[in-house]
């Protein structure tokens, strides 16, 4: 082809303090086809822009190269440049000489080497490629929120207000989540209870919005505005049409010893059962591992006193099938298993709990009916200590190198309301540092060291030892006084790390949606693109993402509602037109490509053809451009060679390896 | 079930019934122990400066004896235990420790760390198996409520010596529960004894002796037990309380029968 453009971009001092752009400028004008080269400080600004577009016109370019940063950056914008200047979009090839070579490299000479050779392989790229045209798709006028927790709720909520259909799936009897474990909340000391249920009403009453609670994803499919979601709900046992959520079952059945997880297994719950008295939707289920009648056939006492008749222990598992244009998650955190912190005697002490148990004693409707109390003898505790960081900015392989952010405000909370409540108790905070940015935080910090008298000790603490008198010892260091130290306590809370809901690798997987090491869902972009997924059509929303307290998370969730909403008002979207594309004259019809296939887009046709004049019908491969994405797997896998991406060919690629080569 | 075994030299002398017990017990369960030929001392304590291996050629001597021979080797002292099985890590995975120990000894093979080194404990759970040790128990300790005392040496670094959860070990407890007694849980069975600073600051051995058998007696200890020489010392003469502490292997023989016939040797 001739009639090549490149533009090389200085990006300030990002690409040219390690690129000499003026020798790659020199370098790509003796490739063959080029008739313009030219480099520019900042190429993706309106002047650099406007350099292409002229240049587009002036040279008659048939196809360009941007030498620039990767193409996630700005590929985009490069296309759109080359479309207004008359030209293809797919017309434009970008040579990554940022993030690939300036910012890895230290030496101008070897930098330089590489963003020659980069950009020569584009070079040789852009010869081959030809016009494509985005296809188009229809849009689903329908959301799916998978998580029923404040996240999932203000979502739902927000996308229901803007006059959209919404589905919240959850996998627990009720939707409320976390939040509707909490006491009170940071920094006003509100009623989390308080502030949540009418949330939790009016999502259920919602006319947009539809609940599936004791609910899983079992299945995804399709694609940006046209997913398809097998969603399967689980046997309740009883009839949600029925029931009238009068409890009386919940009385009388006879097996109480299922830990109760609302209470964080601090006391017991019936088979049957509600998780806490204002679950939405107000129907119990029958817990299949714990029901007498379940398991041995004997019993039905529920079955017997519910004048409704709702109890039916034939129910299945049942499958919804659901199209959605657009995909939240919103899977929340879990509370760290503390198997690897024997040293805090948590599994050998009733006396020592985690924060969240603290909340559940804390709360009038909880375990201990709101008496600060301990779980070992009931007596009211007189010293508490609180131990921070238990597992998060943990560097070795026993905790979460993060920081879990919201246990500092917590610990403050806690130890602010035992004191307010029972000034007889002493509480002493160890922490490693006292991080407390955001509106009224700090204030609200200072006020538990300042009017409260909490005691908060720079330090952290090696053991906690059992005593023979029932009480616990902490054996911790004071860095400021630089000294050991052996505290007395009664009762001592962890505040435990906080990693994404375990649940969340799998459905990841299903949305081929990328998560981090730490399995927290990745976004597009870390700044830019904080509440989208990477996967066109997934958004984010809540502790899923990343470690962040109640007024974050519904920022958030707001935030992945407008994106959600923004998708949803269109009517149509343009599809990728790099999706592959067989040669019908030579394909055999082997059924290679469709067996590798993830996304079941390659069906075969027996079609007419006409191969050198000979007419006959042949068995051949047929992609369906709506559900591919591109990822080239048939391309690899045609024992032929028959199967090509478009924008991506066989020839293309090889021509840059020549090139890289040369 | 025939094994390399290297004994030390505190068990030759302050220590020898912790080997004495071990022996006899071991016949009763069909271990068979082939003692290092010319064993030297190990050091006694593990040397941390990593551009020395003099310290280190002991360990590495008797650890390529019991591979020329395809034995795992057996150790019984906490502090042997420790420091061989150390040692046998340097060799695995510290290619300068390797190199220069291997260019000095000059064995027909390199020493590479083939040899597994596994504690008498271990073998008694992993060979015997806990459920096994308890059929052979002729004598019973019914009733006796005994501390297992860990000290450090066994269990940390964690990741090395890989015998039990050092936070919250339990291989000693089973142990004791094999034997028919109680094991009383008491949470200084982990901590440090003062080791060899006993003999410099006396006082901090003792401060730290004193918690151990304190917290160990509060719980209901009658007695505590331990492998480990340097452990049984201190424990014993720098607490205030006068709780006995003796090696696991003598309530080992007593339950199998065969402490009579030791002691009467």
């Amino acid at each position: 082809m001739h009639g090549i453009g490149v533009f090389v971009c200085h990006c300030g001092s990002n690409i040219a303090a390690t690129v000499d752009v003026k020798k790659v400028v020199e370098m790509a004008r003796l490739e063959p086809g080029v008739v313009h080269a030219e480099d520019y400080q900042y190429m993706c600004s309106e002047a650099g822009q406007e350099k292409i577009a002229a240049a587009i016109r002036e040279k008659n370019l048939k196809g360009i190269v941007v030498c620039s940063c990767s193409p996630r950056m700005h590929e985009a914008t490069f296309r759109k440049c080359a479309e207004k200047a008359g030209i293809n979009p797919y017309m434009v090839e970008i040579a990554n000489i940022r993030e690939q070579c300036s910012w890895i490299h230290k030496d101008i000479a070897e930098g330089t080497e590489k963003a020659v050779i980069l950009t020569r392989a584009a070079i040789a790229k852009v010869n081959l490629n030809t016009s494509l045209v985005p296809g188009e798709s229809l849009v689903t006028k329908r959301a799916l929120v998978i998580g029923g927790g404040i996240a999932g709720i203000q979502t739902a909520l927000d996308i229901a207000d803007a006059g959209y259909e919404v589905d919240i799936v959850e996998k627990t009897p009720s939707i409320g989540g976390k939040m509707a474990q909490l006491d009170k909340t940071f920094p006003t000391l509100d009623c989390s209870a308080c502030i949540l249920t009418p949330k939790m009403v009016d999502a259920a009453a919602h006319e947009k919005i539809t609940l599936y609670t004791y609910s899983e994803i079992e299945k995804v499919s399709g694609f940006v505005g046209d997913f398809t979601v097998e969603i399967r709900k689980k046997a309740r046992y009883v009839n949600m049409d029925k029931c009238t959520g009068c409890g009386v079952c919940m009385e009388k059945c006879p097996s109480k010893k299922a830990l109760s997880e609302f209470n964080a297994g601090l006391n017991t719950r019936p088979a049957i059962y509600t998780p806490f008295a204002q679950a939405i939707p107000n129907v119990p289920v029958i817990d299949p591992t714990q029901c007498t009648k379940l398991k041995t056939g004997k019993c039905g006492l529920c079955e017997r006193f519910c004048q409704a008749g709702a109890i039916d222990y034939t129910q299945q598992d049942e499958i919804v099938t659901q199209k959605y244009g657009a995909i939240v998650v919103a899977t929340g955190f879990d509370v760290i298993k503390l198997d690897n912190y024997d040293e805090y005697a948590y599994s050998q002490s009733k006396d020592v709990i985690t924060s969240l148990e603290l909340e559940r004693i804390m709360n009038a409707a909880g375990p201990t009916k709101g008496h600060l109390e301990r779980m070992s003898d009931g007596k009211h505790p007189k010293n508490i200590v609180f131990i921070q960081c238990v597992g998060s900015r943990c560097n070795d392989s026993k905790g979460k190198p993060y920081c879990s952010k919201i246990c500092c405000m917590y610990t403050a909370k806690h130890a602010m309301l035992i004191r307010d409540k029972y000034p007889d108790v002493n509480v002493t905070v160890f922490y490693i540092d006292v991080r407390t940015p955001g509106k009224n935080f700090d204030e609200f910090y200072r006020r538990a060291v300042e009017e409260y008298g909490v005691n908060y000790v720079k330090g952290q603490v090696g053991k906690v030892t059992p005593e023979p008198d029932g009480s616990l010892t902490v054996h911790g260091v004071d860095l400021l006084e630089n000294k050991q130290l052996k505290v007395s306590a009664d009762m001592v809370v962890l505040a435990a790390a906080i990693e994404p809901n375990p649940a969340v690798r799998k459905i990841a997987t299903m949305l081929t949606a990328s998560i981090d090491t730490n399995n927290f869902l990745t976004e597009a972009h870390p700044k830019l693109r904080p509440v989208e997924s990477p996967t066109a059509g997934v958004f984010l929303s809540g502790v899923c993402q990343g470690p962040k307290d109640i007024p974050e998370t519904v920022s958030q969730a707001g935030a992945a509602a407008i994106k959600v909403v923004g998708l949803l008002a269109k009517d149509k979207l343009l599809t990728n037109p790099c999706t592959a594309k067989p040669d019908e004259l030579r394909c055999n019809g082997c059924s290679v490509c469709a067996n590798v296939c993830p996304y079941g887009a390659i069906s075969y046709e027996d079609k007419l053809v006409n191969d050198h004049g000979v007419r006959e019908t042949r068995r051949v491969a047929v992609v369906n451009s709506a559900l591919c994405q591109g990822c080239g797997a048939c391309t690899v896998a045609c024992p032929s060679g028959v199967m090509d991406l478009q924008g991506f060919s066989n020839r293309q690629i090889i021509a840059e390896v020549d090139a890289i080569c040369r | 079930m025939k094994y390399s075994y290297y004994p030390g030299c505190t068990l030759r002398t302050k220590a020898k019934k912790l080997d004495d017990y071990m022996r006899a017990s071991a016949r009763v369960l069909g271990i068979e122990l082939e003692e290092i030929e010319n064993w030297q001392c190990c050091g006694g304590v593990y040397p941390l400066s990593s551009d020395e291996i003099a310290t280190k050629l002991s360990s590495v001597r008797a650890l390529n004896e019991a591979k020329e021979k395809g034995q795992d080797l057996v150790t019984l002292c906490s502090a042997c235990h420790h420091v061989i099985k150390r040692v046998n890590d340097d060799m695995q995975n510290v290619e300068d420790i390797r190199t220069r120990a291997n260019n000095y000894l000059k064995f027909d093979e390199p020493y590479k760390g083939e040899t597994k080194v596994l504690h008498f404990l271990e073998i008694l759970r992993d060979e015997i198996g806990f459920d096994k040790l308890k059929e052979k128990v002729v004598n019973p300790l019914t009733g006796k409520k005994i501390g297992a005392y860990y000290g450090c040496l066994l269990l940390r670094p964690s990741e090395i010596l890989a015998f039990d959860n050092p936070e919250n070990p339990t291989i000693i407890e089973e142990f004791i529960r094999a034997l028919g007694a109680e094991a009383v849980i008491y949470p200084y069975r982990n901590e440090c004894c003062g080791g060899y600073i006993s003999l410099k600051a006396k006082d901090l051995s003792e401060n730290m002796c004193n918690n151990i058998v304190n917290s160990a007696d509060g719980f209901g200890a009658e007695m505590l037990i331990t492998a480990c020489p340097l452990c049984q010392y201190n424990v014993t003469k720098n607490s205030e309380k006068e709780l006995p502490v003796i090696y696991f292997t003598e309530i080992l023989a007593e339950a199998l029968g065969v402490k009579e016939e030791v002691d009467a040797q």
